[in-house]
Protein backbone atom coordinates (compact mmCIF):
# COMPACT_ATOMS: atom_id res chain seq x y z
CA UNK A 1 0.00 0.00 0.00
CA UNK A 2 3.13 2.27 -0.04
CA UNK A 3 2.74 3.50 -3.17
CA UNK A 4 -0.91 4.41 -3.06
CA UNK A 5 -0.10 7.53 -0.56
CA UNK A 6 0.62 10.86 -1.93
CA UNK A 7 4.05 12.30 -1.66
CA UNK A 8 5.14 15.75 -0.94
CA UNK A 9 6.49 17.68 -4.33
CA UNK A 10 9.84 17.08 -5.59
CA UNK A 11 10.35 13.68 -4.13
CA UNK A 12 10.52 11.06 -6.17
CA UNK A 13 8.00 8.37 -6.90
CA UNK A 14 9.25 5.00 -8.09
CA UNK A 15 7.99 3.79 -10.88
CA UNK A 16 5.41 1.16 -10.94
CA UNK A 17 6.14 -1.86 -12.92
CA UNK A 18 2.55 -2.02 -14.35
CA UNK A 19 2.55 1.64 -15.80
CA UNK A 20 3.75 0.98 -19.45
CA UNK A 21 2.12 -2.34 -20.01
CA UNK A 22 0.76 -5.05 -17.75
CA UNK A 23 2.13 -7.56 -19.16
CA UNK A 24 6.05 -6.32 -20.11
CA UNK A 25 8.04 -8.06 -17.13
CA UNK A 26 10.62 -5.29 -16.77
CA UNK A 27 12.83 -6.81 -14.58
CA UNK A 28 14.14 -9.04 -17.96
CA UNK A 29 16.30 -5.96 -19.03
CA UNK A 30 18.88 -3.55 -17.23
CA UNK A 31 17.32 -0.18 -19.25
CA UNK A 32 13.49 -1.84 -19.00
CA UNK A 33 12.73 -0.40 -16.11
CA UNK A 34 11.46 3.45 -16.96
CA UNK A 35 13.42 4.89 -13.62
CA UNK A 36 16.70 3.37 -14.37
CA UNK A 37 16.49 5.20 -18.25
CA UNK A 38 15.50 8.29 -16.24
CA UNK A 39 18.24 8.78 -14.19
CA UNK A 40 20.55 8.00 -17.68
CA UNK A 41 18.71 10.20 -19.86
CA UNK A 42 18.24 13.41 -16.90
CA UNK A 43 21.79 14.22 -16.95
CA UNK A 44 22.03 13.36 -20.26
CA UNK A 45 19.52 15.75 -22.14
CA UNK A 46 21.36 18.91 -20.82
CA UNK A 47 24.62 17.77 -22.14
CA UNK A 48 23.67 16.63 -25.62
CA UNK A 49 21.57 19.49 -26.23
CA UNK A 50 24.17 22.07 -25.21
CA UNK A 51 27.08 20.27 -26.96
CA UNK A 52 24.65 20.13 -30.03
CA UNK A 53 23.93 24.16 -30.13
CA UNK A 54 27.39 24.67 -29.69
CA UNK A 55 28.62 22.94 -32.22
CA UNK A 56 25.62 23.86 -34.68
CA UNK A 57 26.48 27.59 -34.05
CA UNK A 58 30.59 26.75 -34.65
CA UNK A 59 29.76 25.12 -37.57
CA UNK A 60 27.47 27.67 -39.19
CA UNK A 61 29.98 30.55 -38.39
CA UNK A 62 32.72 27.84 -40.26
CA UNK A 63 30.06 27.23 -43.07
CA UNK A 64 28.99 31.09 -43.37
CA UNK A 65 32.00 32.86 -43.19
CA UNK A 66 35.55 30.95 -42.86
CA UNK A 67 34.79 28.41 -46.12
CA UNK A 68 35.42 29.54 -49.90
CA UNK A 69 32.58 29.83 -52.24
CA UNK A 70 32.42 27.01 -54.40
CA UNK A 71 33.85 27.80 -58.32
CA UNK A 72 30.36 26.92 -59.67
CA UNK A 73 27.59 27.06 -57.31
CA UNK A 74 28.94 30.51 -55.56
CA UNK A 75 27.55 31.02 -52.14
CA UNK A 76 24.28 28.67 -52.28
CA UNK A 77 27.08 25.52 -51.77
CA UNK A 78 26.88 27.16 -48.10
CA UNK A 79 23.47 25.37 -47.50
CA UNK A 80 24.54 21.92 -47.34
CA UNK A 81 25.75 22.61 -44.34
CA UNK A 82 22.01 22.15 -42.95
CA UNK A 83 20.64 20.00 -45.82
CA UNK A 84 23.54 16.80 -45.80
CA UNK A 85 22.46 17.12 -41.93
CA UNK A 86 18.92 16.81 -42.23
CA UNK A 87 18.92 14.47 -45.09
CA UNK A 88 21.11 11.80 -42.56
CA UNK A 89 18.48 12.43 -39.64
CA UNK A 90 15.41 12.00 -41.37
CA UNK A 91 16.82 8.49 -42.95
CA UNK A 92 18.82 7.85 -39.64
CA UNK A 93 15.75 8.73 -37.35
CA UNK A 94 13.46 6.28 -39.57
CA UNK A 95 16.51 3.43 -39.17
CA UNK A 96 16.45 4.13 -35.53
CA UNK A 97 12.47 3.80 -35.39
CA UNK A 98 12.23 0.46 -37.37
CA UNK A 99 15.19 -1.31 -35.28
CA UNK A 100 13.03 0.25 -32.23
CA UNK A 101 9.71 -1.40 -33.71
CA UNK A 102 11.95 -4.96 -33.95
CA UNK A 103 13.60 -4.40 -30.38
CA UNK A 104 9.52 -4.06 -29.47
CA UNK A 105 7.48 -6.63 -31.51
CA UNK A 106 10.68 -9.61 -30.54
CA UNK A 107 11.68 -8.65 -26.87
CA UNK A 108 8.36 -6.35 -26.21
CA UNK A 109 11.41 -3.88 -24.29
CA UNK A 110 8.77 -1.22 -22.58
CA UNK A 111 10.76 1.64 -23.72
CA UNK A 112 10.98 0.75 -27.39
CA UNK A 113 7.54 2.07 -28.19
CA UNK A 114 8.53 5.05 -26.46
CA UNK A 115 11.54 5.75 -28.26
CA UNK A 116 9.95 5.26 -31.73
CA UNK A 117 7.29 7.31 -30.78
CA UNK A 118 9.69 10.12 -29.38
CA UNK A 119 11.67 9.49 -32.86
CA UNK A 120 8.43 10.04 -35.22
CA UNK A 121 8.46 13.87 -34.90
CA UNK A 122 12.31 15.16 -34.98
CA UNK A 123 12.42 12.94 -37.73
CA UNK A 124 9.97 14.26 -40.10
CA UNK A 125 10.99 17.69 -39.19
CA UNK A 126 14.55 17.15 -40.35
CA UNK A 127 12.78 15.55 -43.00
CA UNK A 128 10.97 18.60 -43.86
CA UNK A 129 13.96 20.42 -43.69
CA UNK A 130 15.76 18.97 -45.89
CA UNK A 131 13.38 19.31 -48.59
CA UNK A 132 12.79 23.00 -48.37
CA UNK A 133 16.53 23.65 -48.07
CA UNK A 134 17.31 21.07 -51.06
CA UNK A 135 14.43 23.40 -52.92
CA UNK A 136 15.95 26.74 -51.89
CA UNK A 137 19.64 25.23 -53.61
CA UNK A 138 18.00 23.82 -56.66
CA UNK A 139 16.38 27.13 -58.11
CA UNK A 140 19.69 28.67 -58.25
CA UNK A 141 22.08 25.63 -59.20
CA UNK A 142 19.15 23.51 -61.72
CA UNK A 143 16.87 26.66 -62.59
CA UNK A 144 13.83 24.56 -60.32
CA UNK A 145 12.67 24.24 -57.41
CA UNK A 146 10.97 21.02 -57.77
CA UNK A 147 11.04 18.38 -59.51
CA UNK A 148 9.24 14.46 -59.86
CA UNK A 149 13.24 12.83 -59.79
CA UNK A 150 14.01 9.71 -58.14
CA UNK A 151 15.72 11.23 -54.74
CA UNK A 152 13.48 13.91 -54.20
CA UNK A 153 10.47 12.12 -54.51
CA UNK A 154 11.34 8.94 -52.46
CA UNK A 155 12.46 11.69 -49.82
CA UNK A 156 8.62 13.17 -49.81
CA UNK A 157 7.32 9.52 -49.84
CA UNK A 158 9.49 9.51 -46.51
CA UNK A 159 7.89 12.78 -45.03
CA UNK A 160 4.30 11.01 -45.79
CA UNK A 161 5.74 7.87 -43.74
CA UNK A 162 6.45 9.83 -40.95
CA UNK A 163 3.17 11.38 -41.58
CA UNK A 164 1.37 8.29 -41.49
CA UNK A 165 3.19 6.80 -38.64
CA UNK A 166 2.45 10.19 -36.14
CA UNK A 167 -1.40 9.70 -36.82
CA UNK A 168 -0.98 5.45 -36.62
CA UNK A 169 0.57 5.78 -33.07
CA UNK A 170 -2.00 8.92 -32.08
CA UNK A 171 -4.92 6.86 -33.61
CA UNK A 172 -4.23 3.45 -31.38
CA UNK A 173 -5.03 3.43 -27.24
CA UNK A 174 -1.66 3.67 -26.73
CA UNK A 175 -0.64 6.72 -25.59
CA UNK A 176 3.24 6.68 -23.72
CA UNK A 177 4.24 3.52 -26.21
CA UNK A 178 3.04 2.46 -29.58
CA UNK A 179 0.56 -0.18 -30.64
CA UNK A 180 1.47 -3.04 -32.30
CA UNK A 181 0.12 -2.32 -35.38
CA UNK A 182 2.46 0.79 -35.52
CA UNK A 183 5.60 -0.89 -34.79
CA UNK A 184 4.56 -3.29 -38.17
CA UNK A 185 4.05 -0.16 -39.83
CA UNK A 186 7.75 1.10 -38.27
CA UNK A 187 9.42 -1.91 -39.90
CA UNK A 188 7.55 -1.98 -43.34
CA UNK A 189 8.27 1.70 -43.75
CA UNK A 190 12.04 0.86 -43.69
CA UNK A 191 11.91 -0.65 -47.26
CA UNK A 192 12.52 3.34 -48.16
CA UNK A 193 15.36 3.93 -46.97
CA UNK A 194 17.55 2.06 -49.20
CA UNK A 195 15.69 3.12 -51.92
CA UNK A 196 16.67 6.65 -50.83
CA UNK A 197 19.81 5.95 -50.55
CA UNK A 198 20.24 4.35 -53.88
CA UNK A 199 18.17 6.33 -55.97
CA UNK A 200 20.77 8.64 -57.19
CA UNK A 201 22.62 5.62 -58.52
CA UNK A 202 20.05 3.17 -59.87
CA UNK A 203 18.64 5.90 -61.71
CA UNK A 204 18.88 9.02 -63.94
CA UNK A 205 18.56 11.69 -61.60
CA UNK A 206 18.91 15.35 -61.53
CA UNK A 207 19.98 14.76 -57.98
CA UNK A 208 23.80 14.55 -58.22
CA UNK A 209 25.65 11.36 -57.33
CA UNK A 210 27.13 10.55 -53.76
CA UNK A 211 30.05 12.97 -52.83
CA UNK A 212 30.92 10.87 -49.81
CA UNK A 213 31.57 7.32 -50.29
CA UNK A 214 33.91 4.89 -49.00
CA UNK A 215 36.30 5.93 -51.43
CA UNK A 216 36.75 9.18 -49.93
CA UNK A 217 34.82 12.71 -50.49
CA UNK A 218 34.23 14.65 -54.52
CA UNK A 219 34.50 17.79 -51.34
CA UNK A 220 37.27 19.62 -51.44
CA UNK A 221 38.36 19.77 -47.62
CA UNK A 222 38.20 23.37 -47.96
CA UNK A 223 34.58 22.93 -48.09
CA UNK A 224 33.91 19.94 -46.25
CA UNK A 225 35.68 20.23 -42.08
CA UNK A 226 32.39 22.65 -41.26
CA UNK A 227 30.27 19.63 -41.99
CA UNK A 228 31.81 17.46 -39.35
CA UNK A 229 30.57 19.68 -36.64
CA UNK A 230 27.09 20.13 -38.13
CA UNK A 231 26.75 16.45 -38.54
CA UNK A 232 27.67 16.16 -34.80
CA UNK A 233 25.65 19.10 -33.64
CA UNK A 234 22.37 18.54 -35.13
CA UNK A 235 22.63 14.73 -34.41
CA UNK A 236 23.21 15.33 -30.74
CA UNK A 237 20.23 17.97 -30.88
CA UNK A 238 17.76 15.47 -31.88
CA UNK A 239 18.88 13.21 -29.35
CA UNK A 240 18.01 15.70 -27.06
CA UNK A 241 14.51 16.10 -28.60
CA UNK A 242 14.18 12.26 -28.55
CA UNK A 243 15.47 12.10 -25.17
CA UNK A 244 12.96 15.32 -24.13
CA UNK A 245 9.92 13.34 -25.72
CA UNK A 246 10.45 10.21 -23.89
CA UNK A 247 10.74 12.17 -20.61
CA UNK A 248 7.63 14.26 -21.48
CA UNK A 249 5.75 11.17 -22.16
CA UNK A 250 6.67 8.74 -19.39
CA UNK A 251 6.20 11.72 -17.03
CA UNK A 252 2.36 11.90 -18.14
CA UNK A 253 1.85 8.06 -18.15
CA UNK A 254 3.24 8.14 -14.23
CA UNK A 255 0.53 11.44 -13.59
CA UNK A 256 -2.04 9.39 -14.85
CA UNK A 257 -1.19 6.29 -12.99
CA UNK A 258 -0.92 8.33 -10.14
CA UNK A 259 -4.12 9.71 -10.81
CA UNK A 260 -5.86 6.57 -11.55
CA UNK A 261 -4.40 4.83 -7.97
CA UNK A 262 -5.56 8.27 -5.76
CA UNK A 263 -9.06 7.37 -7.46
CA UNK A 264 -8.60 4.04 -6.92
CA UNK A 265 -8.13 4.63 -3.22
CA UNK B 1 12.62 -18.39 -24.56
CA UNK B 2 11.29 -19.86 -27.34
CA UNK B 3 8.32 -17.78 -28.35
CA UNK B 4 10.99 -14.90 -28.41
CA UNK B 5 12.99 -16.54 -30.57
CA UNK B 6 10.30 -17.33 -33.10
CA UNK B 7 8.96 -13.70 -33.04
CA UNK B 8 13.24 -12.22 -33.87
CA UNK B 9 12.90 -15.26 -36.87
CA UNK B 10 9.48 -13.71 -38.11
CA UNK B 11 10.45 -10.02 -37.97
CA UNK B 12 13.33 -10.74 -39.51
CA UNK B 13 11.68 -13.09 -42.14
CA UNK B 14 9.71 -10.30 -42.87
CA UNK B 15 12.08 -7.13 -42.87
CA UNK B 16 13.96 -9.46 -45.56
CA UNK B 17 10.62 -10.16 -47.83
CA UNK B 18 9.91 -6.37 -47.28
CA UNK B 19 13.19 -5.07 -48.59
CA UNK B 20 13.22 -7.79 -50.85
CA UNK B 21 10.02 -6.71 -52.34
CA UNK B 22 11.17 -3.13 -52.29
CA UNK B 23 14.34 -3.81 -54.26
CA UNK B 24 12.57 -5.87 -57.13
CA UNK B 25 10.12 -3.01 -57.42
CA UNK B 26 12.58 -0.48 -57.78
CA UNK B 27 14.98 -2.81 -60.09
CA UNK B 28 11.86 -2.94 -62.24
CA UNK B 29 11.32 0.57 -62.12
CA UNK B 30 14.52 0.76 -63.98
CA UNK B 31 12.74 2.93 -66.75
CA UNK B 32 10.02 4.41 -65.59
CA UNK B 33 11.47 5.83 -62.96
CA UNK B 34 14.44 7.21 -64.82
CA UNK B 35 14.39 10.82 -64.58
CA UNK B 36 15.90 11.96 -67.91
CA UNK B 37 16.92 9.45 -71.38
CA UNK B 38 20.26 9.33 -72.18
CA UNK B 39 21.64 9.76 -75.36
CA UNK B 40 22.58 6.30 -75.61
CA UNK B 41 19.13 5.11 -74.42
CA UNK B 42 17.13 6.77 -77.63
CA UNK B 43 16.29 4.57 -80.09
CA UNK B 44 16.42 6.29 -83.84
CA UNK B 45 13.86 4.20 -85.28
CA UNK B 46 11.25 4.69 -82.39
CA UNK B 47 11.93 8.04 -81.44
CA UNK B 48 8.78 9.47 -79.37
CA UNK B 49 7.55 12.25 -81.35
CA UNK B 50 4.06 12.93 -79.97
CA UNK B 51 5.47 13.36 -76.48
CA UNK B 52 7.50 15.79 -74.60
CA UNK B 53 10.54 13.77 -72.83
CA UNK B 54 13.71 14.71 -70.96
CA UNK B 55 16.99 14.01 -72.40
CA UNK B 56 20.17 14.67 -70.21
CA UNK B 57 23.54 14.43 -70.92
CA UNK B 58 26.81 16.46 -71.13
CA UNK B 59 27.04 19.52 -73.25
CA UNK B 60 29.92 18.30 -75.45
CA UNK B 61 32.88 21.07 -75.56
CA UNK B 62 32.74 24.17 -78.27
CA UNK B 63 29.40 22.61 -79.28
CA UNK B 64 27.57 25.75 -78.07
CA UNK B 65 26.18 28.32 -80.73
CA UNK B 66 24.39 31.39 -80.39
CA UNK B 67 21.90 32.08 -83.06
CA UNK B 68 21.76 36.26 -84.16
CA UNK B 69 18.27 36.93 -82.36
CA UNK B 70 19.81 36.19 -79.27
CA UNK B 71 17.80 33.56 -77.28
CA UNK B 72 18.28 30.59 -79.41
CA UNK B 73 21.31 28.65 -78.68
CA UNK B 74 21.94 25.27 -80.41
CA UNK B 75 24.48 22.70 -78.46
CA UNK B 76 25.28 18.80 -78.32
CA UNK B 77 24.22 16.51 -75.75
CA UNK B 78 26.52 13.43 -75.42
CA UNK B 79 27.13 10.69 -73.06
CA UNK B 80 30.33 9.00 -74.31
CA UNK B 81 27.74 6.44 -76.57
CA UNK B 82 25.61 8.71 -78.93
CA UNK B 83 24.83 11.98 -79.37
CA UNK B 84 22.14 14.46 -80.00
CA UNK B 85 21.57 17.95 -81.33
CA UNK B 86 19.33 20.05 -79.40
CA UNK B 87 17.97 23.75 -79.90
CA UNK B 88 16.92 25.84 -77.21
CA UNK B 89 14.98 29.87 -77.49
CA UNK B 90 14.95 31.14 -73.84
CA UNK B 91 17.30 31.80 -70.95
CA UNK B 92 19.89 29.05 -69.63
CA UNK B 93 20.53 28.82 -66.18
CA UNK B 94 23.37 30.29 -65.01
CA UNK B 95 25.54 26.59 -64.53
CA UNK B 96 24.59 25.94 -68.19
CA UNK B 97 28.11 25.35 -69.67
CA UNK B 98 30.32 23.16 -71.67
CA UNK B 99 31.40 19.76 -70.57
CA UNK B 100 29.04 19.97 -68.03
CA UNK B 101 25.31 17.86 -67.18
CA UNK B 102 22.12 19.40 -68.29
CA UNK B 103 18.41 17.97 -68.56
CA UNK B 104 16.78 19.47 -71.65
CA UNK B 105 12.92 19.18 -71.43
CA UNK B 106 11.01 19.04 -75.33
CA UNK B 107 10.37 16.95 -78.19
CA UNK B 108 11.98 14.78 -80.75
CA UNK B 109 12.38 15.77 -84.00
CA UNK B 110 11.74 13.28 -87.18
CA UNK B 111 15.23 13.79 -88.19
CA UNK B 112 16.39 12.94 -84.97
CA UNK B 113 17.31 16.11 -83.19
CA UNK B 114 15.75 17.47 -80.24
CA UNK B 115 13.89 20.80 -79.41
CA UNK B 116 13.75 22.20 -75.74
CA UNK B 117 11.62 24.04 -74.47
CA UNK B 118 13.16 24.35 -70.82
CA UNK B 119 16.71 23.57 -69.57
CA UNK B 120 18.02 22.56 -66.09
CA UNK B 121 21.65 22.37 -65.01
CA UNK B 122 22.48 19.27 -63.56
CA UNK B 123 25.11 20.05 -60.85
CA UNK B 124 28.12 16.93 -60.49
CA UNK B 125 28.85 15.47 -56.92
CA UNK B 126 32.33 17.55 -56.93
CA UNK B 127 32.58 20.62 -54.76
CA UNK B 128 35.38 23.19 -54.47
CA UNK B 129 36.78 26.78 -54.26
CA UNK B 130 37.69 28.70 -57.58
CA UNK B 131 41.02 28.30 -57.19
CA UNK B 132 41.41 24.60 -57.06
CA UNK B 133 39.10 24.28 -60.38
CA UNK B 134 41.67 24.06 -62.67
CA UNK B 135 44.07 21.52 -60.48
CA UNK B 136 41.05 19.04 -59.91
CA UNK B 137 40.45 19.06 -63.82
CA UNK B 138 43.89 18.57 -64.50
CA UNK B 139 44.04 15.22 -61.78
CA UNK B 140 40.91 14.12 -62.95
CA UNK B 141 41.76 14.01 -66.86
CA UNK B 142 44.96 12.72 -65.93
CA UNK B 143 43.44 9.43 -64.32
CA UNK B 144 40.77 9.05 -66.91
Amino acid sequence: MQDLKLRGVGQEIPFRKDILSPKARPEMHAYANPARFLKLARPLTPVFLFAGLMLILAGSYAGLVLTPKDYLQGDSVRILYIHVPAAWLGMGGWSALAIASIVQLVWRHPLAGVAARAIAVPGALFTALCLITGSIWGRPTWGTWWEWDGRMTSMLVLLFLYFAYIALANASEERTSVSRATAIFGIVGAVNIPIINRSVVWWNSLHQGPSITLKGSTIAPELLWPLGPTLLGFSLLFGAIVLMRMRANLAEAKREARLRRLAAA
Amino acid sequence: MKAKKQRLILALLALAAVIGAGLLAASGLKQEASFFYAPGDVDHSQLPLDRAVRLGGMVKEKSIRHDPDGVTIHFIVEDGKATVPVSFKGIAPDLFKEKSGVVAEGHFQRDGSFVATNLLAKHDERYMPPELEGKMHKTGSLTQ
